[in-house]
């Protein structure tokens, strides 16, 4: 997903003069050519978050399209206040760019881990909220990025997550993505895991049940009309999220499910608890001991599609 | 610049007791706040940036960000004396329904470039602007005024490094230093001395002056950069509360606002000045 995203920004600020490039002291070995191409729309800020929101506003306030960079948790939280006064009350075009969501730094641990970011930065009015699912989505999401006005969070993964798209036809920021329809239950994610909810997918699907699929890479605005679709159409929502479970996409759906005047249908969350992750070991390892893993969502799926068939 | 008549004097004594009525009318203060920088205010606004109260977001005007938010009625007062706005607005700071908030906001009126409030975010800003203005290889420049007690914060200094570091000699910080902050003396609280020389260390080119004196103000700031490739800071030695005696130098007067009779007692020392 970095890679895609750094080339993209590189062939977009070829036709846009605007767009200036921060990062906090990150980025070996993936912006050396964006800072060859365009030394003068690219500066390394250090290891300075807080300046560096600050730096983006006072650019964007002069007309600039500013992309910052950094680890998710630092890139969100060490420097929020900038983020909620300068960017978002200001309601300036920088588009934050936090890598690593949920837990792809895996063994780094805690620090580096992003648990609770989708939920601070929702939170905050004027903000957008963006975590592409694939790096066709990074590609597209970064391009739509340009011309939205106000600030945008795009969440990123960290390395090589496969690519779950053969094409996108209209990506849209604000409006879900159905990968595969279907009408007995429904499955919608957001960002970086995206491709353990295609293999759920096709594993049910090789049972017999007809799931839809749902890519969910916008989280504010939130694609209510998705939702509600699939709560008519469908007998469950399950939602896969490397998040929390407080402030997610299981809680903006589970918002939308409560106020709009739905029919009951099952609702669950295969979400990060509300808790730092302590166990060592790599990405897939703390899936796994997050019950975050193909093999136990596709099971805790079955278990429960038993109780509501037919 | 010609049809302004420069009386300081005249012009600081107009501001300061707007900002007094301002503040008696809202009850909001950071009174002290707002006037120890009137002096500079008005030396900025009457002599030294680049601007234009009829066009008041042309592209190549001087920024000005008032990193001390709180001290924003002093910056409405004297741009509404500077012809940006009305004064009558000025008579709804902070009221029900008004325009002017009690910490400066974006675009909230004429001239007033960006939202702070919360310390330590103008000099990021300011560098911002100042990399657009070399970048788009314009002429204007960038004035922040912070307070002493702002200087506590670690993003001023995150700032003021990479602002040396990038050579950003149309970059100005003027640090009000008054030597009072919100709950002490800042050098009690944590001192900032030797303020000089952290700037200076920090690769700015510093000066002192009397932040009261205009001809010294005049001097100083028409000098800048004071060393082409360096930013420049000023530090301006001021007293909280100037122009009121019985608020100079008051800690209290960050949080007080004069009654009735305080505001008429001010108004009349300022008039017998």
């Amino acid at each position: 997903m970095r890679r895609q995203f750094i080339n993209t920004l590189t062939e977009l600020a070829r036709k846009d003069n605007k767009i200036f490039l921060l990062t906090g002291d990150l980025g070996f070995s993936f912006f050396e050519e964006f800072r060859k191409n365009f030394p003068k729309r690219f500066f390394n800020i250090g290891v300075a978050e807080a300046n560096m929101v600050g730096i983006a506003a006072g650019l964007a306030l002069s007309g600039k399209i500013v992309f910052i960079y950094s680890i998710a948790p630092f890139a969100t939280m060490r420097c929020f206040e900038q983020i909620r006064n300068d960017l978002c009350y200001q309601n300036l075009n920088v588009r934050i760019v936090g890598v690593g969501g949920g837990l792809c730094y895996g063994s780094a641990g805690m620090t580096h881990h992003s648990i609770e970011d989708i939920a601070i930065m929702k939170a905050l009015p004027n903000m957008t909220v963006v975590c592409p699912g694939d790096p066709l989505e990074v590609e597209m999401a970064v391009k739509a990025t340009v011309s939205w006005r106000g600030p945008v969070y795009l969440r990123l993964g960290r390395g090589n997550e496969p690519r779950i798209h053969s094409d996108i036809s209209n990506f849209k920021i604000g409006r879900g993505i159905i990968i595969k329809n279907g009408n007995e239950i429904t499955i919608m994610s957001t960002g970086n895991i995206l491709h353990v909810a295609k293999q759920v997918t096709d594993k049910l699907t090789n049972k017999g049940i007809s799931v839809r699929l749902i890519s969910m890479h916008t989280i504010k605005p939130l694609d209510k009309k998705v939702i509600i679709k699939s709560n008519q159409e469908t007998k469950a929502i399950f939602i896969i999220e490397e998040h929390s479970l407080i402030g997610g996409l299981g809680s903006s759906v589970s918002e939308v499910l409560a106020e709009e005047n739905v029919k009951k249908i099952l609702f669950k969350r295969f979400s990060l608890p509300d808790a730092y992750c302590k166990d060592i070991g790599n990405h897939k390892y703390l899936r796994e001991k997050n019950a975050l893993s193909v093999e136990q969502i596709t099971n805790n799926i079955l278990e429960i599609y038993e109780s509501i068939k037919g | 610049m010609s049809e302004i008549k420069r009386d300081y004097k005249k012009l600081s004594k107009h501001i300061r007791k707007k900002i007094l009525k301002m503040v008696f009318n809202s009850q909001t203060s950071h009174i002290g706040s707002s006037l120890s920088i009137v002096d500079i205010l008005t030396v900025l606004y009457f002599k030294i940036l680049s601007i234009d109260p009829k066009n008041p977001w042309s592209e190549d005007r001087d920024r000005f960000i008032l990193s001390k938010g709180h001290a924003c009625a002093s910056l409405y007062a004297t741009l509404a004396l500077r012809g940006f706005f009305s004064e009558e607005i000025l008579d709804t700071y902070c009221l029900d329904g008004g325009v002017l908030p009690g910490h400066s906001t974006m675009h909230c009126a004429p001239g007033v470039e960006v939202s702070t409030g919360s310390l330590g975010h103008g000099l990021s800003m300011g560098v911002g602007m100042a990399i657009a203005t070399k970048h788009d290889k314009r002429n204007y420049r960038v004035f922040v005024i912070l307070s002493d007690g702002e200087c506590d914060e670690g993003s001023v200094w995150e700032a003021a490094m990479f602002a040396s570091q990038h050579k950003l000699d149309n970059l100005i910080a003027i640090i009000d230093r008054n030597k009072l902050q919100a709950f002490g003396r800042t050098e009690e609280v944590v001192g900032l001395e030797p303020l000089k020389d952290k700037w200076t260390a920090f690769g700015w080119a510093v000066k002192e002056i009397d932040g009261h004196n205009f001809s010294e103000i005049e001097k100083t700031l028409a000098q800048v950069p004071f060393i082409k490739n360096k930013p420049s800071a000023v530090i301006a030695h001021t007293i909280k509360g100037k122009g009121v005696s019985f608020m100079e130098n008051q800690l209290a007067w960050h949080y007080k606002s004069p009654n009735k009779e305080q505001l008429e007692v001010a108004l009349k020392e300022l008039d017998s000045v």
